[in-house]
């Protein structure tokens, strides 16, 4: 194993967060804050408790899974979609590096990157409601958990995008009505029993409701087909990653 | 001693369809500077990649110091440095953290000190916190180089490193070569520029339409391949060429004052003897006599010429 290859892309990809933070860091801050300012204050004043949590708490993991999915969808396309387009990856494709030291070090720092983005927000909510967390262990390991297998998601989407419309494309229209419409400001079980049914094929379901029963030990679906889900997304998206630089496709001519 | 580098029967079919290598093979001794010339799409760059790992082969194999380069893909690697023909690099990047980057990714421990002294030797030290945006392209083309030599390899590979690089870098870049060379570095390098070959490599091979047509010693290679020129002037000027001397390859200058005779050294007789001998019987006197030979550049343009020739049905 290569580790200090693993470690220079890491440190590398880490410096054009910091070099970028503003971007990085202030961006998800602000458009966090809004959220809690449309959704909680002025739509929240006028919805009770959502099972026994006030509504503007109750959106907060729901929140933080929303920004943490696409930055790290967002954050790992570029990483890997950018050298293929400025033509940089002639030098990690002939590096002695095996694809699990990329895939480390890229999907790594993408992940270490949302994740601390994720922790930022959480810690801008407690600026605007009281919040409990009931598993705080399970918390951390379940935003770990997204971090990483929606790295690696983004990883093949930067991978297989041949330009930045197309890199933009899965973030946008894919995964963000997904989150909308998974849960992520709202009970499934407000929800009429017909469209509960077909929120359950919805996989951001198992996420969000997994990350709320973390907070408030109340969740849509059980925690551990909430695991589960997570788990099966995250070895799907690694067995792609294996066969993509197997078979070299969109890497190696 | 075994060869350091060893291309087998190598193929390379792009997605396509197109056969950009048809069978090259190709030795190259440790501490030797290959020059590697052709014209545009050759098959040179997609040679390199191959080697380097950015392109897969078709078929046939390849070993870098002993090791085969899929199966021992670390050991490979980790031996060459590529200068590639493109200029790609990050523009917001600082020279320095850009070439240490490079260093820790071939999986060497950091060192400062040498990265320092590639850049000086590069005369970048001064533009190491620079972001690539601030430099010119024969700068970032040195940074290129820097990269490729942060992990000190053994085999050095540099597609084009003088196109778009002015006269005196080059004369710099030539000295980081011979630097190079001293230190056991193998280098093989792409030119089009025929008097640097000519200038610094040991060895030349030219390809053209992915086939290799020939490697041979820079010298060997203009001795047997090279036509000469021999200029026998005389001392009194003549108006036409005697019946007697007419022959191939013979001509009288347009002063009259000389005869010109090209001839093959390759040839099994040269006819300089009987030349000179009817010169003498045709009663000139001779004031002097020149030899010339061609450069590499007309025995380049000259197998090319003719390897393409032969393509056509
Ligand atoms: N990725 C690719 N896909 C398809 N064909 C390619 C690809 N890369 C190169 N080729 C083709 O392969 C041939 C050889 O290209 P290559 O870049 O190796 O030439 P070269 O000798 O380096 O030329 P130059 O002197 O212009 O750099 C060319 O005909 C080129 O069009
Ligand atoms: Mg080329």
């Amino acid at each position: 194993m290569n580790w200090r290859a693993i470690a220079a892309i890491f440190k590398y990809e880490m410096n054009r967060f910091v070099r970028t933070w503003k971007q990085s860091l202030v961006s998800p801050v602000i458009s966090t804050s809004l959220y809690f300012v449309v959704f909680g204050s002025a739509i929240g004043s006028r919805i009770d408790q959502v099972e026994g949590v006030s509504y503007g708490a109750f959106i907060v993991p729901g929140l933080i899974m929303l920004t943490v999915i696409i930055q790290s969808i967002m954050n790992a396309s570029f990483g890997i979609h950018f050298p293929k387009f400025m033509g940089t990856i002639f030098e990690l494709l002939s590096a002695p590096v095996s694809y699990v030291e990329i895939v480390l070090g890229y999907v790594g720092a993408a992940a270490m990157k949302s994740l601390l983005i994720g922790l930022v927000i959480l810690g801008t909510s407690y600026f605007f409601v009281d919040l409990t967390i009931a598993h705080p262990l399970a918390m951390i390991a379940f935003l770990l958990l997204t971090c990483i297998s929606f790295s690696l998601f983004g990883f093949i989407v930067g991978i297989w995008a041949k330009n930045f419309e197309q890199m933009q494309i899965i973030p946008m229209m894919v995964v963000t009505p997904l989150i909308f419409l998974g849960g992520s400001f709202y009970s499934i079980s407000m929800l009429p029993p017909f469209w509960q049914t077909v929120t359950l094929f919805n996989p951001v379901v198992y996420l969000v409701s997994g990350f709320r029963w973390a907070f408030y030990d109340t969740a849509d679906v059980p925690i551990g087909l909430s695991l589960i889900a997570i788990c099966i997304f995250t070895g799907i998206c690694l067995f792609i990653v294996s066969w993509i630089f197997r078979t070299g496709w969109r890497i190696r001519d | 001693m075994s060869p350091i580098l060893t291309v087998r029967d190598v193929r390379k079919t792009y997605d396509g369809g197109f056969e950009a290598l048809k069978g090259i093979d190709l030795e190259i001794e440790e501490g030797e500077i290959l020059a590697l010339l052709g014209p545009n799409g050759a098959g040179k760059t997609t040679l390199i990649s191959t080697i380097c790992g950015i392109t897969v082969p078709t078929s046939g194999s390849i070993t870098v110091g002993g090791y085969d380069i899929r199966t021992d893909f670390r050991q490979t690697r980790s031996l060459i440095g590529l200068v590639p023909q493109e200029i790609a690099l990050e523009h917001f990047e600082t020279v320095f953290r850009t070439v240490s980057f490079s260093r820790g990714l071939f999986g060497k421990p950091r060192n400062d000190a040498y990265i320092e002294d590639v850049l000086k030797k590069l005369s970048l030290w001064d533009k190491k916190d620079a972001q690539m945006k601030e430099l010119s392209g024969g700068m970032k083309r040195r940074v290129l180089i820097a990269k490729a030599l942060s992990h000190e390899p053994k085999v050095l590979f540099l597609d084009e490193p003088t196109a778009g690089v002015d006269v005196a870098l080059r004369k710099d870049m030539w000295q980081v070569v011979d630097e190079l060379r001293a230190s056991g570095v193998t280098i093989i390098l792409t030119t089009h520029y025929i008097e640097e070959a000519e200038a610094i490599a040991d060895r030349i091979g030219v390809i053209n339409g992915g086939q290799i047509l020939l490697v041979e010693d820079k010298a060997a290679l203009m001795a047997r391949m090279g036509k000469k020129q021999l200029d026998v002037i005389l001392t009194d000027p003549i108006a036409a060429m005697p019946d007697s001397l007419k022959r191939d390859g013979l001509e009288l200058g347009a002063d009259g004052d000389r005869l010109i005779y090209t001839y093959d050294t390759r040839a099994e007789r040269t006819g300089i003897t009987r030349l000179l001998q009817d010169v003498a019987d045709a009663g000139l006197v001779l004031r002097d006599v020149q030899t010339r030979q061609s450069s590499l550049e007309d025995i380049f343009v000259g197998l090319v010429h003719q390897d393409s020739a032969g393509d056509t049905p």
